[in-house]
């Protein structure tokens, strides 16, 4: 089990970052995972690239029925407002789509939305108008130019100083893979950085229901109690390893932490009541561990 | 329960010695998490509805709550950390008062504040800030205008080469003084002259765009390509000088271009200012000295936009419209503004601040 949650552990550990709050607290961010962010991207283009080609066939209709023609000479009041507005309308949608949603108040387009990220000052101030707008000016040279040289390039065309633009282009293009916090060019020159900004809800307090609270079974009345001895074998990462299991309460799991736990501590393992079991053990071991944390003692797993 | 236990020798029993065990019927920091929660559950329903743009439909109580809410949270998330070993409720106050933070330390400024500040001081500010990337650029456009007419006035196959096909129609090395003149006429109506500026502000834009971009990412090629649009420019006016026909042509792409050009170097200036920034930052780190110099330059691009929408309009009306002497007196005007507007606006202000 740990070899293989082990590995998402330490990827997502060395993403987590410290923000001291003007109060003083340490608030913890984990900076977005490039694959969230390339998703991302890519639903927001998509979402551009579908709502502006059809906005784009909808006033191209609109002015063909005004009667607008290839002769710019004799063009109508109407043609020529829709004129107007069409190319306004693309240089708008797609300089203004990035820069209108991040500076909204989730600071995050839709794409970022869906997968969890959002956009941050890295210095823990307010995100102003202008970093949203320096960091997404230079979306040209980070994605489209080095397409574009991608498709011709290595086919012939610009010759040697087109390979060293490209190459160069390139730099900007895999920028987040040279730096820790992931940032793209963009976010060098606003200030910024793209943060997970996860959205939990309050579970319930486990010591409050069952066997927790009263240390009795509801399902065999049993009474359990367990000594000094037999809760010192646990530390915190247990502690809070047996509380994932009774939030996620899957019988298979509960029946195998249970007969772990007994066999650790020299219990006999009864069958069909291992919740109450599980839940007394937490209980009654949170309240060790949080008495001990409140005279300064922390023991954070069964090592130490 | 007995109602007396006999004391025995040999190690104290486990019945005995687990008060902690009845202590468990509702653990203190369980206790402490459901006194607090209803508050907790309230920051979240104001933090939802804020989050989703839908601030006019809180109630002024809720408002006013924010920041107390905010602080409570925060301080039952300092001592939960201290007291609770809960997982589930630890992680739920850090995210509830991340995004708390995110509110109450936003952006909340409206756009209307923040565009009526940046028309009122600060974008000038920037643009002044970054008065050495200026006379740079400026010494570049110069220097290609001259090397253009150089270049041309020396051999003038240099003309097909430096002017695009596009741009090359009658106006050529050779051509009538009546055809040059022709060129810089007059239109008759205003018809269609919208869209055509319409279509010259987003052109001109995306290459500004683009040139603030290249300039950052490249720095001495894209001046290079500054120098080359400006010979562009220096071929054009050597050839209306052949014909003795400066003064005109000057006040034609002057009319937009004092406008325009301004532009196209504040653009340039802005990139080139950004690269300057990265490459010698001074006593700061590079982080910080770039990501000040990033926003000084989004400033100024906003204005440079601003700029081009107003140097649309001049192109498709006056210079279509209006006779060389309107021209000129209408592009010197736009350029005395600008130079006003950039460098002597507010001024005083900024000592103050000093």
């Amino acid at each position: 089990m740990s070899s293989i949650a082990g590995l998402p552990h330490n990827y997502a550990a060395k993403r987590r970052r410290q923000m001291v709050t003007p109060e003083g607290i340490a608030l913890p961010l984990t900076v977005g995972a490039k694959g969230s962010r390339a998703g991302a991207l890519i639903l927001d283009y998509v979402i551009l690239l579908v709502s502006t080609v059809l906005i784009m066939i909808a006033l191209i209709f609109i002015a063909e029925g005004v009667g607008l023609n290839d002769n710019f000479d004799e063009i109508s009041g109407a043609g020529e407002f829709m004129v107007i507005l069409i190319s306004l309308f693309w240089f708008i949608a797609w300089n203004g789509y990035f820069m209108a949603f991040e500076l909204g108040p989730r600071g995050a387009t839709p794409g970022k939305r869906i997968l969890g990220l959002r956009v941050a000052s890295r210095d823990g101030g307010r995100l102003t108008p202008e970093a949203v707008i320096a960091r997404n000016l230079i979306r040209d040279i980070e994605l489209f130019m080095p397409l574009v040289f991608i498709l011709f390039v290595p086919f012939g065309a610009g010759g040697a100083a087109g390979m060293a633009a490209l190459l160069w282009f390139l730099v900007f293009m895999f920028f987040p893979f040279f730096n820790k916090d992931a940032m793209r060019a963009g976010d060098i020159i606003a200030g910024t950085w793209v943060v997970e900004a996860p959205k939990t809800k309050l579970a319930q307090a486990l010591s409050t229901t069952g066997a927790a609270a009263k240390g009795t079974s509801s399902i065999t009345g049993a009474e359990y109690k367990f000594g000094d001895d037999e809760l010192a074998v646990y530390g915190e990462y247990e502690l809070q390893t047996l509380e994932r299991v009774l939030r996620d309460n899957r019988p298979e799991a509960l029946q195998a932490v249970a007969d772990v736990i007994c066999r650790k501590i020299g219990w006999n393992p009864g069958a069909g009541d291992e919740r109450a079991f599980l839940e007394a053990f937490y209980g009654q071991l949170r309240g060790r561990l949080e008495g001990d944390m409140r005279f300064g003692k922390r023991k954070a797993d069964k090592y130490s | 329960m007995n109602a007396a236990t006999p004391a025995t020798r040999g190690p104290i029993r486990n019945e005995i010695e687990a008060p902690s065990a009845i202590e468990a019927a509702a653990l203190r920091s369980d206790r402490f998490r459901l006194e607090r929660e209803g508050e907790w559950k309230r920051l979240e329903t104001i933090l939802g509805s804020m989050e989703k743009g839908r601030i006019r439909r809180l109630s002024d109580d809720d408002i006013l709550a924010l920041p107390a809410l905010y602080r409570m949270a925060a301080s039952s998330l300092s001592v939960a950390r201290e007291t609770s070993l809960d997982a589930a409720t630890l992680g739920y106050l850090e995210s509830l008062v991340q995004r708390a933070w995110f509110q109450v330390y936003g952006p909340r400024q409206g756009f209307f504040r923040w565009f009526g500040k940046f028309l009122g001081g600060k974008l000038s500010q920037s643009v002044r800030d970054i008065w050495l990337d200026i006379c740079i650029a400026l010494a570049v456009m110069v220097a290609g205008t001259i090397v253009g007419w150089l270049l041309v006035a020396r051999d003038q196959e240099w003309f097909y080469t430096l002017v695009p096909a596009q741009f090359a129609d009658a106006r050529q090395p050779g051509a009538s003084r009546e055809v040059l003149l022709d060129t810089l006429k007059v239109e008759e109506s205003a018809s269609g002259m919208s869209a055509f500026a319409a279509q010259l502000f987003t052109n001109n834009s995306s290459v500004c765009i683009l040139a603030f971009a290249l300039g950052f990412a490249f720095g001495i090629p894209s001046l290079m390509l500054l120098v080359h649009n400006m010979a562009v420019m220096g071929a054009f006016l050597w050839l209306y000088n052949s014909q003795d026909l400066v003064p005109e042509f000057a006040a034609w792409l002057a009319v937009h271009g004092t406008t325009e050009l301004f532009a196209i170097m504040l653009s340039s200036a802005a990139g080139i200012h950004i690269g300057r920034k990265m490459a010698f930052p001074g006593r700061r780190s590079i982080l910080s000295a770039a990501a000040d110099a990033g926003q000084r330059g989004a400033q100024v691009m906003v204005g440079v936009v601003l700029m081009l929408i107003l140097a649309a309009l001049l192109e498709a009306f006056p210079r279509q419209l209006a006779g060389a002497e309107t021209r000129a007196l209408i592009g010197g005007f736009m350029l005395i503004f600008w130079l006003t507007y950039f460098f002597a606006f507010g001024r005083d202000r900024e000592e103050e601040v000093a």
